[in-house]
């Protein structure tokens, strides 16, 4: 049970602006996952609210109480560390009862909670053995349960896959979304993989640069990324982008002079910019498609058959690359002209400050 | 590339020959032990006598060695659990919570070594004096927990680094304070590091002559001193001075060589990682 609420939130080393005031307010049971390039500031941002780091600027709230100067031992919060962080020379059910024997809970409560944690994560059988003798998985699962047992306000994550093989990392995903809903905790997730975050979070946060690039849900953030930054880093393989200057405009829509290419019609409600503005396209590569005769030509350069989906890198004449999700039976080669034309519904569209000009509203169902 | 069969005889050689010389004051001693007073001057030196126990007898008999051993005992092993008591908590602080002046702090306790101890002689001679701890083992054990606490800290130091400092973090998150950070997991992670930082305080107190010479008497006497009390004005006992010193050296030198593995360990610990 925890509702965490970040008002202008700094941190500033000496001579490095490492967060750059950060308005965030996290509900209680949600799931969080910050995500950005390595040095935007996520890992800090996390520690700042576990307590480790110090906030320099602004306040923090934990349930409606400012918590910027409470220790990190008093916040109620409990973090899973990217090294796991166990204690090597306690066992595994030791690392799990160690909070609680150091809060003087009794020895039987100790053993109930600790049993139930383990039975949770699947770690029953090697209740005894040492964090060495575990593997990186049971290892990941220990450091989890050694914060469940606490029973905290909420979890923190810093990056907790990322010493996992694969096939362990896709598993554990599912487990941890599962644990969120199970034990119903705010949670807060760090990890620099925007599949991750897609495939986790209730809501995603964008961090580039010590500063919040977007907030919102996966699918917010797929197809209404806010900004460049957003629409280049969220997405695999990335979205095209091409540089371009609006030639038209109606309510339906613009028409778009595309550098090095014809005219492509981008479909929207509104658009905020008139003729003459340059503009930045955005095509997913899915949204991209192989046409007989499209507006954006190029040549095949790499063909990857992955089986379910064929993906097509198109070298462009001025030298750029795009990538084009094709189907598999497209029959394309390497070397084969190709000719593109974008979705116009699924485009958008970034002015000269890399902002999204459209901000159209997508009805999921 | 492994260096050629005479460059290593040649390394070989010149490791014995320094080796030899640095050994041979300590087998002198020991041999002229060994010896009566008029064997132990006689020219040119014997090496082939009879050995006799008298020297060692003459030494201990009137001369309280007991006494001065038991003073070693306890400055020694008082001095280091003193100074590691006090410099585990500086060196947590210092390891995991370092600050601006964390470097400048730990390049300012060493420095504190490069001073020659005569120079402050004086202020602790009268310090002392004044507070009636002239030739008492506390005293002692003060000066010698000073004296060692910079390398005690600095070893501390090195080997707490060597402890991720997220192991501490996640206790620290998990509400777990400073005390029992330090005391269930600081103590059982570090524990050979303290065992090897304990061993290199005794000895270094244990040899300390200067102070125990210049601090105290027949009372609070270590064996530095009792070696000392061998040169007396009426001449040197060579014999006499050198069944003294074998004695005062051989607890330290037992116990070093059982040691040593540790020790070793201990002193390169940090330099070659």
């Amino acid at each position: 049970m925890a509702k965490l609420v970040l008002e202008k939130v700094e941190k500033r080393y000496e001579g490095f602006h490492a967060i750059k005031g950060v308005d965030l307010a996290i509900d209680d049971r949600e799931f969080v996952v910050f995500v950005g390039p390595s040095g935007c500031g996520k890992t800090t941002l996390l520690r700042m609210i576990a307590g480790l780091e110090e906030i320099t600027g602004g306040d923090f709230s934990i349930d409606g109480v400012r918590a910027n100067d409470i220790p990190p031992d008093k916040r109620g919060l409990a973090m899973v560390f990217q090294t796991y962080a166990l204690y090597p020379h306690m066992t595994v059910a030791e690392n799990m009862g160690f909070a609680l024997k150091m809060a003087k809970v009794p020895k039987a409560e100790i053993v109930a909670k600790v049993s139930q944690a383990a039975a949770m994560l699947q770690l029953d059988k090697v209740l005894d053995r040492r964090p060495k003798a575990l593997s990186g998985g049971q290892r990941q699962r220990v450091a989890i349960g050694r914060a469940i047992v606490r029973n905290p306000k909420g979890f923190l994550f810093d990056e907790p896959l990322s010493n996992l093989d694969a096939a362990l990392r896709v598993q554990m995903r599912t487990e941890l979304v599962k644990l969120n809903k199970e034990l119903q905790t705010t949670m807060i997730y760090v990890t620099h993989d925007q599949i991750e975050a897609m495939t986790m979070a209730d809501r995603i946060v964008v961090l580039n640069g010590g500063i919040v690039e977007q907030v919102g849900s996966p699918l917010e953030l797929y197809n209404n990324p806010a900004n460049l930054f957003v629409a280049g880093f969220i997405g695999s393989p990335k979205m095209n982008l091409l540089d371009g200057e609006i030639v038209a405009r109606d309510d339906h829509g613009a028409q778009v002079a595309l550098a090095d290419a014809g005219v492509v019609t981008i479909a929207a409600d509104g658009i905020e910019a008139g003729p003459g503005t340059r503009v930045t396209v955005g095509m997913r590569p899915e949204h991209t498609m192989l046409a007989e005769s499209g507006p954006i030509g190029g040549v095949a350069d790499f063909v990857e058959h992955l089986g379910n989906e064929t993906l097509v890198y198109v070298k462009r004449p001025n030298g750029g690359m795009m990538i084009v999700k094709a189907d598999e039976l497209a029959g394309i080669r390497m070397g084969d002209p190709v000719t593109m034309a974008p979705r116009t519904d699924r485009a958008s569209l970034f002015g000269p400050d890399g902002r999204a000009l459209i901000r159209r509203t997508f009805h999921l169902h | 590339m492994k260096p050629s069969i005479s460059s290593r005889v040649i390394f070989g050689v010149l490791a014995w020959i320094a080796a030899l010389v640095m050994f041979f004051p300590i087998l002198w001693m020991l041999i002229t032990a060994f010896k009566t007073e008029g064997q132990a001057i006689a020219i040119p030196p014997l090496l082939i006598f009879p050995p006799t126990f008298e020297s060692f007898l003459a030494a201990t008999n009137n001369a309280g060695y007991i006494l001065f051993a038991i003073n070693s005992v306890v400055v020694s092993i008082g001095s280091t659990v003193l100074a590691i008591a006090i410099a585990f908590p500086a060196a947590y602080a210092l390891a995991f919570f370092p600050g601006k002046r964390t470097e400048f702090t730990l390049m300012w306790m060493l420095s504190t070594k490069m001073l020659p101890a005569v120079g402050v002689l004086m202020p602790i001679y009268l310090g002392l004096k004044e507070a009636g701890l002239l030739d008492t083992r506390i005293g002692l054990v003060g000066i010698d927990t000073l004296m060692n606490l910079p390398i005690v800290v600095w070893m501390l130091y090195s080997f707490f680094k060597e402890i991720p400092g997220e192991i501490l973090e996640a206790a620290r998150v998990d509400g777990i304070g400073p005390r029992k950070q330090m005391v269930h997991l600081l103590l059982p992670l570090s524990g050979p590091g303290i065992a090897s930082t304990a061993l290199l305080s005794v000895i270094l107190s244990w040899n300390e002559a200067f102070w125990s010479i210049n601090v105290t008497a027949s009372r609070a006497g270590t064996l530095a001193a009792y070696i000392a009390r061998f040169s007396a004005p009426e001449g040197l006992f060579w014999a006499k001075l050198s069944a003294a010193s074998v004695l005062a050296v051989a607890p330290i030198l037992v116990f070093g060589s059982l040691t040593q593995r540790r020790l070793v360990r201990g002193l390169t610990f940090g330099a070659v990682k």
